[in-house]
């Protein structure tokens, strides 16, 4: 019966791309070594960015506090490396734009220790100051959406977390990152989880993980200790599995309600490597200063996983993976279900950056685009059961208004639908600018 | 020196796409409807080439005349006009002119295709279009139904084929009545054996039911074809044909006569199905086939004429904005709602 529960556990459409795992999974983490010059943008997620306490020419230490949080929506940068402040201003981004950062050149005779070091007493702080502490660490939500991970934990009174939910799910085909460190440090993450749990005042933890990972299904579980209240659950290979409301739909089968949060249903959602972050912040004093990164696709001469400290140009990722192979067309951070292309090598890893493909023309999805002959494969795609179809066509006619009548903010632009069209249109750039369109507008003054 | 980077692309994610392509969809039911076309040959020998070929060639004649200069060769490329012309071709009878099924195909097109803006934003089936106008315009000659050629006819071809434009066509062969007109005017049973392997009189491409079938599990296989479309014609039929041999076993025809004869098989597998005039939402589909599935059998059994899918397909077609409004799919973390 339980079984039988299991293989029926999912949400609903979705879509099947190949994912490209192999590559990868195999390959232990491995640490890149320190180069020469890092950048550090204030802004590495949605919110407000963080202020520079620093100055040019200062000395740092690596995990030295080097920039504060802004405001709420904000967290903390530390340097990555031991070095000198180089210049704070304006450096290209990963969206090609330029914005304030703060670039940091390594001192070539440091050791690179970190500079806290020391384990925090997470027990005896109260849930506000656990917060802050999580705010001041810097740490965001690892997938790759990179949400300060601190908003998360602050639920309003009144609301109560019973479940703890770990998303171990790892959908983005060629990613490999979480199933590495599930695999490699199942202690930190059960310990992360534990801290996670009692500040929470959750009852259990609950780590989903795409059956693809049958190896790191079996560690975890051998790592839980008697009498700590985690379960490991089985879930379908299937994308978007990862995404937090279709997660919280195949663990426990219920749907979060239109604009309300996973907490509205008791429910708090972090990734894997937040709550590795959290065990290396409140266990062993280190701040969020370096990730676990996935180099892979055919493109990249040897593919990895690598320790990056952040703030790392891809190029420097990309040489230590033996450099690019000729025929190299599009390098993608993240995975290439949600992640972006960059122009440039030079760009820096953030703390989102989950991956960094590298794919040859043949991957790449130049096709050509036909009419929509509204052959429904994206409504049977889209796991928030919405039409793409309709919305792809009023975007169009930029009928933006029309589309909010077809919930086009509950889109959370997954990008199945753009998978599955046929006629390559590119549905999700469509929703998207309407989406643009309707939050920025200026309405007219009455 | 140092060496240039590569030149990298900027795209909008996702970057991966499923195989799947629109034109490989649509040859995809070319694929589907070859074996079908065989059979129409080996029936009804080189007339059948013949009456296929002028209506692809109307059809694919109209797409490049009315198309911008520009856009000429990919119309061509994305083969959903030779669809068309296939299609149409197969609805029609054998003996009929070729320049009429070569208007027809141009029709088709013309007025179900192109005035609309092209691919994809048309209301109504094409290649029933073109067929609904011929039947309009020459009625004679579209119900002038003859045998299928007999042994080592390959090469001949029906007198009628040849009329010249305008003049009035010469009814030749051996003409026969379809199974439906049978059925209607004479309440005589066509033994089923012959319905689903095609030794019947009728248009090319109807009178084979098995392989139309097999066409259309390929097509399936292929996740071409929503499923909801034809499943739901065909029982609809069946059910009501079942109720009415309830009244009258004598006078109705039995449910699976109603299925394997006339074009309701070829309707209900490759028109109704176009995925431009069908509804896009799954409960659509539920209702559009049903609603088909009910005229069909109105127009078969009450009507005046012996045949009717290609009426409902068309009457459903104009439906299908309609039904798609107001079944639009529950959004996930919402109530129970449509618009």
């Amino acid at each position: 019966m339980k079984a039988f529960r299991m293989l029926r556990r999912g949400f609903e459409h979705g879509v099947h791309p190949a994912h490209h795992k192999q590559q990868t999974e195999d390959l232990p983490i491995q640490r890149v070594p320190f180069g020469k010059d890092y950048v550090m943008p204030l802004a590495q997620h949605i919110g407000v960015p963080a202020k520079s306490v620093v100055a040019a020419g200062e000395r740092v230490q690596r995990g030295q506090l080097i920039a504060e949080p802004g405001g709420f929506v904000s967290t903390g940068l530390h340097s990555p490396v031991t070095g000198t402040i180089r210049e704070i201003g304006d450096f290209r981004g990963v969206d090609g734009c330029f914005a304030p950062a703060i670039a940091i050149e390594a001192d070539p005779f440091a050791t690179q220790q970190v500079d806290a070091g020391a384990a925090v007493d997470w027990q005896a702080m109260s849930l506000e100051q656990f917060i802050e502490a999580v705010q001041m660490a810097g740490i965001v939500g690892m997938g790759g959406a990179a949400f300060p991970a601190h908003v998360k934990l602050s639920v309003p009174d009144g609301v109560k977390i019973k479940h703890l939910l770990i998303n171990g799910a790892e959908c983005e085909p060629y990613l490999t990152t979480d199933h590495r460190l599930m695999l490699e440090r199942p202690e930190a993450l059960l310990e992360g989880a534990e801290i996670m749990r009692q500040k929470l005042g959750a009852e259990e933890t609950v780590i989903g993980v795409e059956m693809n990972k049958p190896d790191a299904i079996e560690i975890v579980r051998q790592h839980i200790k008697p009498g700590q209240p985690v379960r490991v659950v089985p879930l379908k290979v299937k994308y978007p599995q990862g995404a937090e409301k279709m997660m919280i739909k195949s663990v426990f089968g219920v749907e979060v309600p239109a604009g309300q949060l996973p907490r509205d249903v008791e429910v708090n959602v972090n990734n894997v490597g937040t709550i590795v972050a959290i065990a290396d912040y409140f266990l062993r004093g280190m701040p969020l200063i370096e990730r676990v990164v996935t180099v892979a696709g055919p493109g990249v001469t040897y593919p990895a996983n690598l320790i990056v400290p952040l703030g790392t140009p891809v190029r420097d990722v990309v040489k230590f993976c033996g450099g690019l192979k000729p025929g190299t067309r599009e390098i993608i951070m993240g995975g290439p279900m949600m992640g972006r292309p960059i122009a440039s090598l030079d760009v820096p890893v953030l703390k989102g950056c989950s991956g960094v493909l590298v794919f040859t023309e043949e991957q790449t999805s130049r096709r050509k685009e036909y009419p929509c002959i509204s052959c429904g494969r994206c409504l049977e795609a889209c796991p928030y059961f919405l039409n793409p179809s309709r919305l792809a066509r009023l975007s169009k006619a930029r009928m933006f208004d029309e589309m909010k009548d077809y919930h086009v903010f509950d889109c959370v632009e997954c990008g199945s639908c753009t998978f599955a069209c046929p006629s390559s249109i590119p549905i999700v750039q469509l929703i998207r600018t309407a989406k643009d369109d309707l939050t920025h507008r200026k309405e007219p003054d009455a | 020196m140092k060496k240039r980077d590569p030149d990298l692309l900027l795209a909008h994610a996702p970057l991966l796409r499923q195989g799947m392509t629109t034109p490989s969809a649509m040859r995809d039911v070319l694929y589907a409807l070859a074996p079908a076309t065989a059979a129409s040959f080996w029936f009804f020998g080189l007339s059948a080439i013949l009456i296929i070929g002028s209506c692809i060639a109307g059809a694919v004649g109209a797409e490049w005349l009315f198309d911008k200069r520009e856009a000429r060769g990919e119309s061509l490329r994305d083969a959903s006009g030779i669809l068309t012309g296939l299609l149409l071709g197969l609805t029609l009878p054998p003996g009929l002119p070729l320049w009429m099924a070569f208007l027809g195909g141009f029709v088709g097109i013309a007025l179900g295709k192109v005035i609309w803006g092209g691919l994809g934003n048309n209301l109504f089936n094409p290649a029933l279009l073109g067929r609904a106008f011929l039947l309009a315009t020459f009625p004679i000659a579209m119900t002038t139904w003859v045998a299928p050629i007999g042994d080592g006819g390959f090469f001949s071809v029906y007198q009628g084929n040849l009329a010249l434009p305008f003049m009035q066509a010469q009814v030749d062969g051996i003409t026969s009545a379809t199974p439906l007109g049978l059925m209607k005017f004479e309440q005589e049973a066509t033994p089923l054996m012959n319905l689903a392997f095609g030794n019947v009189s009728g248009s090319l491409g109807e009178t084979s039911g098995i392989l139309l079938l097999l066409g259309g599990v390929y097509l399936w296989l292929r996740r071409d074809l929503d499923w909801r479309l034809p499943v739901s014609i065909l029982l609809t039929v069946a059910v009501f044909s079942a109720c009415l041999g309830l009244f009258d076993p004598e006078r109705f025809p039995t449910p699976l006569f109603s299925v394997f004869s006339g074009g309701l098989l070829l309707g209900a597998i490759y028109m109704a199905t176009d995925p431009v005039t069908s509804p896009v939402t799954p409960r659509g589909a539920w209702i559009f086939g049903i609603g088909v599935g009910v005229l069909v059998m109105l127009i078969r059994v009450f009507g005046g004429l012996p045949e009717g899918v290609m009426y409902a397909i068309l009457l459903m077609n104009a439906a299908t904005p309609l039904i798609d409004r107001y079944t639009q799919p529950r959004v996930f973390g919402r109530g129970a709602e449509s618009k």
